[in-house]
């Protein structure tokens, strides 16, 4: 499946810029002097250790957390404390959390249809065809009248990104999304992902699943306490490391 | 037995059948097993059960004579003692003699009972699609104009003052909706605003002698008394409280500093009153605040006491709710885009409601119950009325567990009510199926 990802078209326009990006919590300097130029259709895995700033920098993108210096465009909007930019954005990019964060009072399918009704104004019935669109995609239509209590974990992060997908966005952002997983349900997600990676989907995922990163990115981030360290080309990045703190985190998590 | 074979040679294992399911054996379960399980279960379990049934007994046994061989038809307390003649048992006969008293005080005219029995019933038919949220929704346009036929109904007089109000709001929130696409400040205080326009110049209107012939007449707020007024308190109060609750609790946790402030102050100065002070001075002090001669009356000021009271409350505990869901809730609604409002009202507020019940519906109950301090200020509630006009009087002087029993009754069998909805709504709205 590795040829998959040269096959995949990588278009010059860009998606996201961001450039000398900073962020501190109180006095302390979690993202330093961030550059990264994402184009569309790439497909991006960041790792680095915990605490190095990867979640971070991805919830920076759409808003989440608040940056303090330096610019980050998201197609061609410039991410201000303008409200009205922020929800623009964030209705175009899509998120996946580690812990799902699906509304547990909502069925799968009102989860799925809410953001399009309430956001881009969808008439229900519309948005409720789209949304059983999507779950299929995800392979659980039959779920949809549950709610996410009733549903495994594996089952509830593909509900999470079919209800980003919902929204057709431009861009995800996938943060962690199988840390939270037993190991029979992570292969059902990653899945998902390399599906939506195949048609071309700008993303950017927080990850520690390496064989995902081998198969899908066409671009490897390691970062490490709030700065990119390295980047890379996967099969480049996983064969010949060149920063020694990238050699010793490779060691440590290809090694087991 | 092959499979014991294969255990005796080697560890390898493959299950070959599958062990069927089967019901628990008899022992398990059975009515011999609850009470062993639950009464007897130890020596002292068991003396605990038969003390406790001892109590229930000696309780039982004095009490349920005393009730069965009540006097029901007696014109007073005397008249009441001779018929009994030495016996020991209750004397009802204030209840039937005093029933109206008891539940509508002693001034509301008798021939218009049925006026706030009529508003009574449609509270049912009003708090009905409120309450249960299966009904259609379009009952909820009779919720929404009950206050104002309640108002009519336990008021009487002119008719145009209820049609004002109604007309005010509906054109304070036309205002508002117009508004609110601009900023919610504009829409929020340009409906207030135009609603007290609208008030104003409809007072202006409506000639002084409008009430002289009405359908219904006109009966001031000073007759009101009994349980009535009990009822008309909790109502109001709790269904006022509750919104104004929410728009404290979310206030204290704005961003914007004033609002936050705002709501701190009122909130932990409300909580540090007694309520009883706080009818103090709607009783005497409020007065000072309002034009003369604006005539707010003593009712409304007790219910703006009350309320203030009470949401002050109800806004901590739905400040717990909110401080209970997981931070990704709120993440998960800005990530989509959902802006603020939305996210509250479809995301958050659902949720940590939920959770708020118990709390709120502890408020709710004990907020009815507060109802009957308005005694202290000379406000014949049903409290009220027992301890002044009926037991003042020559004919029930001395006559205690009847009355004060009657109320208990009365007033628990509303907070039982409240109770068991409050505990059925938790079960209904559970979802997540743990």
């Amino acid at each position: 499946m590795a040829e998959h990802a040269t096959q995949m078209q990588v278009s010059d326009e860009i998606a996201i810029t961001i450039n000398k990006m900073n962020k501190w919590y109180g006095t302390f300097h979690v993202l330093r002097d961030i550059d990264l130029t994402v184009n569309r259709g790439e497909r991006i895995v960041i790792c680095g250790p915990s605490g190095s700033g990867k979640s971070t920098l991805i919830r920076c993108i759409n808003a989440l957390e608040e940056h303090q210096q330096g610019s980050i465009e998201v197609d061609g909007t410039l991410l201000s404390s303008d409200l009205k930019n922020i929800d623009k954005i964030r209705s175009e990019v899509g998120m996946c959390f580690q812990h799902f964060n699906l509304f547990p009072h909502l069925t799968i399918l009102e989860n799925c249809t809410l953001a399009p009704i309430w956001v881009r104004k969808t008439p229900k019935k519309e948005a409720e065809e789209t949304a059983m669109h999507f779950l299929e995609k995800v392979k659980i239509p039959d779920q949809a009248n549950k709610f996410p209590g009733q549903l495994s974990g594996g089952q509830q992060q593909r509900v999470a990104i079919a209800r980003s997908l919902c929204m057709r966005p431009r861009i995800m952002l996938f943060d962690e999304p199988t840390s939270a997983l037993d190991p029979e349900m992570i292969k059902e997600v990653l899945d998902t992902m390399i599906e939506l990676a195949e048609e071309g989907m700008t993303m950017l995922c927080v990850t520690h699943e390496m064989g995902f990163a081998r198969q899908v990115a066409n671009r490897v981030i390691f970062m490490d306490a709030g700065q990119i360290v390295e980047q890379n080309e996967p099969e480049a990045f996983f064969n010949n490391p060149q920063s020694p703190r990238t050699q010793l985190f490779l060691s440590q998590i290809l090694g087991h | 037995m092959p499979m014991s074979d294969t255990h005796a040679h080697s560890v390898a294992f493959v299950r070959t059948e599958e062990v069927p399911t089967a019901p628990p054996p008899s022992n398990a379960a059975g009515p011999a097993k609850w009470v062993k399980d639950n009464l007897f279960a130890t020596p002292l379990n068991g003396l605990l059960t038969l003390v406790a049934l001892y109590f229930i007994y000696a309780i039982l046994s004095s009490a349920l004579p005393w009730i069965m061989g009540g006097i029901w038809q007696a014109p007073s307390l005397a008249a009441c003692r001779e018929i009994l003649d030495g016996a020991s048992a209750a004397c009802f006969a204030v209840l039937s003699e005093r029933w109206n008293q008891l539940l509508f005080g002693f001034q509301y005219p008798d021939d218009q009972y049925w006026r706030p029995g009529l508003a009574f019933i449609l509270l049912f038919v009003a708090a009905a699609p409120v309450l249960f949220f299966d009904l259609p929704r379009k009952l909820l346009a009779f919720t929404a104009i009950y206050p104002f036929i309640a108002y009519y109904l336990l008021w009487g007089g002119t008719v145009f003052v209820p049609i004002l109000a109604f007309v005010g709001i509906v054109g304070g929130f036309l205002v508002y909706q117009r508004l609110v696409a601009g900023s919610f400040a504009a829409g929020f205080f340009g409906g207030i605003i135009a609603a007290f326009v609208i008030w104003t110049i409809g007072g202006w209107l409506i000639p002084d002698n409008a009430s002289a012939n009405a359908a219904l007449p006109a009966v001031p707020s000073r007759y009101m008394g009994g349980f009535m007024l009990n009822m008309m308190l909790g109502v109001t109060c709790v269904s006022l409280s509750v919104p104004i609750g929410i728009a404290l609790a979310l206030g204290r946790q704005s961003s914007m500093p004033l609002i936050k402030w705002i709501c701190v102050v009122f909130i932990e100065f409300i909580r540090g009153v007694p309520l009883i002070t706080l009818l103090f001075v709607a009783n005497v002090m409020l007065a000072y605040f309002f034009p003369p001669g604006s005539g707010v009356d003593l009712f409304l000021r007790v219910v703006i006491m009350i309320t203030m009271f009470s949401a002050a409350y109800i806004a901590e505990v739905i400040r717990g709710g909110l401080a209970a869901l997981p931070k990704g809730q709120y993440e998960a609604a800005d990530s989509l885009g959902l802006d603020y409002p939305q996210a509250m009202r479809l995301i958050i507020l659902p949720q940590a409601l939920k959770i708020s019940i118990p709390g709120i519906v502890n408020v709710a109950v004990g907020l009815f119950k507060d109802t009957t301090l308005v005694s202290v200020i000379s406000m014949f509630d049903m409290v009220g009325m027992i301890r002044g006009p009926i037991l003042a009087s020559t004919e029930w002087n001395g006559v205690y567990w009847e009355l004060f029993g009657f109320a208990a009754l009365l007033f628990f069998i509303v907070c039982y009510g409240i109770s068991q909805y409050s505990q059925w709504l938790e079960r209904r709205l559970a979802t997540d199926h743990r």
